[in-house]
């Protein structure tokens, strides 16, 4: 199966293109930069050097967010309108599934973030399920301290991995201790490979009706949604 | 045999997702608008974050809806041309990476288009243009007079020096607690009014073709305000039909001013507020007896659709002009500049 996994839900921008078995060519910046300037060439660059034609492709993945919203609507409406006019098939995956991969065989919990202002974390938690590196508590939108209470009641080792991590690390070391590993600044970037590999294992999905997993509605729909309760 | 020249265009500058296919320039094929109004009408205004969210949701459907209204596939596509600016960011990126990703994955051109550009041209699909040409552009976010000396180029002679005439019809339609959006519902109202109500005409400097409408705004703001103090009721059509004729008329004959002054032979009236019943009546009146040829598109060509940057991206493709994979939406692209 030929695959090309784009990635633009944060600053992170990732493509991956795989054939078979293999990752035949990836490129990945982590680089405060245009998305939408930089994404097509890069896709065009890569599937070039991997001569991989547009129409030789079985299945198109996006990294689904969470994440900045104009970054991830940039690599799904590029990953949807392609899967779409190719007729290929199209997959989604979570960009803190991505990331957690960085971790996969750390042992205990991973915990991948992305900082969603006003002391907010996007979060979730992986680590074995049924011999599996899955979710083990779901991708959310939750207040950081909260989320460590969370945390600490596991009384498991944590990894945590995320480009944003700097800004929490403190208040993570107080409340966890010797709990909390962090990861390195090699295993912080989504790397679009893992967005690949995962995307080729899953179930594609209806491509008309795919959006980005934003976790928070739109903060006038929210207010209007909040007068009407009143 | 000469093969048809088929453009496939896409505009999400704003609120509506569009998708129209055009062949040779002037004619037709499909013309594909979904409006999200319906979801904006609550916020009384246009969201940006939401309209990008219903253009990442809606922009494959209305695709394949064009494609399939054409009766075509993407093999008989010759380009694609999308809307880069201006507009809101977020809406015009979801357009340019759908209008990438459609180029690249048929190895075909991508043609950049002004929106305005757009809303000139949509006059091309009524009748051939003939040049020199002005065109009276009046939307929510443009009041201009463009002069054009032959295809694909652009002289902006006016512009508003403060609001847009469609701000000037929101802000007066707030003041009377009208729904958004405010304009056609002054346009109706209007149509039921005297314009009774002192209200000024901002001609600006003699030679001027710029326009200016916060001090109307400002005067009509003032006119209820001063009405209510005196404990005096004024009809909101008189209060509609007075500020839609102030508008009306310095359009109008600023128009008709820079039509003879450049010795045009067609005046074209482009952009959302060419809906508005009142400007087109005024306009018709106007030109009635004037040398110049006027040009009215029909109503669903006023309003954003795709059709419009078809019958641009036509004209720019043959002239070559052609984007990269690095094509960004710009908020404020410059017509002159094209
Ligand atoms: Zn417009």
């Amino acid at each position: 199966m030929k695959a090309l996994a784009i990635d633009t839900s944060n600053l992170v921008m990732g493509i991956a293109v795989l054939d078979g078995e293999k990752v035949i060519g990836e490129y990945i910046t982590n680089l405060k930069k245009n998305h939408s300037v930089r994404v097509m060439p890069a896709i065009h660059d890569v599937m070039k050097e991997a001569n991989v034609k547009p129409a030789e492709l079985d299945r198109i993945i996006a990294a689904k967010g969470p994440g900045s919203y104009t970054g991830v609507r940039i690599g799904v409406t590029i990953a949807k309108t392609m899967a779409w006019t190719l007729k290929k098939e199209l997959v989604g995956v979570s960009s803190l599934e991505v990331v957690a991969q960085n971790g996969k065989y750390f042992g205990g919990y991973v915990c991948p973030l992305f900082d969603a202002r006003r002391t907010q974390l996007y979060t979730g938690l992986y680590g074995k399920k049924d011999g599996q590196f899955q979710a083990v508590k779901e991708d959310r939108l939750v207040l950081r301290d909260n989320w460590l209470s969370e945390l600490k009641k596991l009384d498991q080792p944590v990894l945590f991995l995320g480009n944003d991590l700097d800004m929490h690390k403190e208040r993570i070391f107080e409340e966890l201790g010797d709990q909390a590993v962090f990861g390195g600044i090699a295993d912080h970037n989504p790397r679009p490979s893992e967005l690949g590999r995962i995307g080729v294992e899953r179930e594609p999905e209806p491509v008309h009706h795919f959006v980005p997993s934003y976790l928070q509605l739109a903060e006038a729909e929210a207010n209007w949604l909040a007068a009407q309760k009143k | 045999m000469k093969q048809d020249e088929i453009i496939l265009s896409i505009e999400t500058s704003c609120d509506e997702t569009a998708v129209a296919l055009i062949k040779n320039g002037t004619e037709i094929l499909a013309n594909v608008v979904a409006s999200q109004i319906e979801s904006h009408k609550r916020f009384g205004g246009v969201v940006p974050e939401v309209a990008s969210r219903h253009h990442v949701e809606q922009m494959t459907v209305v695709t394949e809806e064009a494609l399939q209204q054409a009766g075509l596939t993407m093999e008989d596509v010759t380009a694609v041309a999308v809307t880069e600016g201006p507009g809101l960011v977020g809406a015009l990126l979801i357009g340019v990476n759908a209008a990438k990703a459609l180029a690249f994955a048929h190895g075909l051109p991508l043609v950049p288009v002004h929106h305005i550009a757009g809303h000139i041209y949509a006059n091309r699909l009524i009748t051939e243009m003939k040049f020199p040409l002005l065109a009276l552009v009046v939307s929510g976010g443009h009041t201009e007079l463009v002069l054009m000396e032959k295809h694909g180029s652009f002289e902006v002679i006016g512009e508003t020096r403060d609001d847009a005439a469609g701000e000037a019809y929101d802000k007066v339609a707030r003041t009377l607690n009208l729904p958004y959006p405010g304009g056609p519902h002054i346009d109706k109202l209007a149509q039921n009014g005297e314009p009774v109500l002192k209200l000024p005409r901002a001609w600006l400097e003699p030679d001027s073709y710029d326009f200016s409408f916060s001090g109307l705004k400002s005067a009509v703001i003032n006119t209820v305000h001063n009405a209510a103090q005196r404990g005096e009721t004024i009809r909101p059509e008189d209060l509609a039909a007075s500020f839609q004729a102030s508008v009306v008329e310095v359009l109008v004959e600023k128009a008709a001013r820079a039509a003879r002054e450049n010795n045009v032979k067609q005046v074209l009236l482009a952009g959302g507020v060419a809906a508005n019943q009142g400007l087109r009546k005024a306009l018709e009146e106007r030109f009635s007896d004037l040398p110049q040829e006027l040009v009215i598109p029909p109503l669903y060509l006023c309003t954003d659709n795709a059709a419009m940057i078809g019958a641009a991206g036509s004209v720019a493709y043959q002239k070559g002009k052609r984007a990269d994979w690095a094509l960004n939406g710009v908020p404020g692209l410059d017509l002159e500049a094209q």
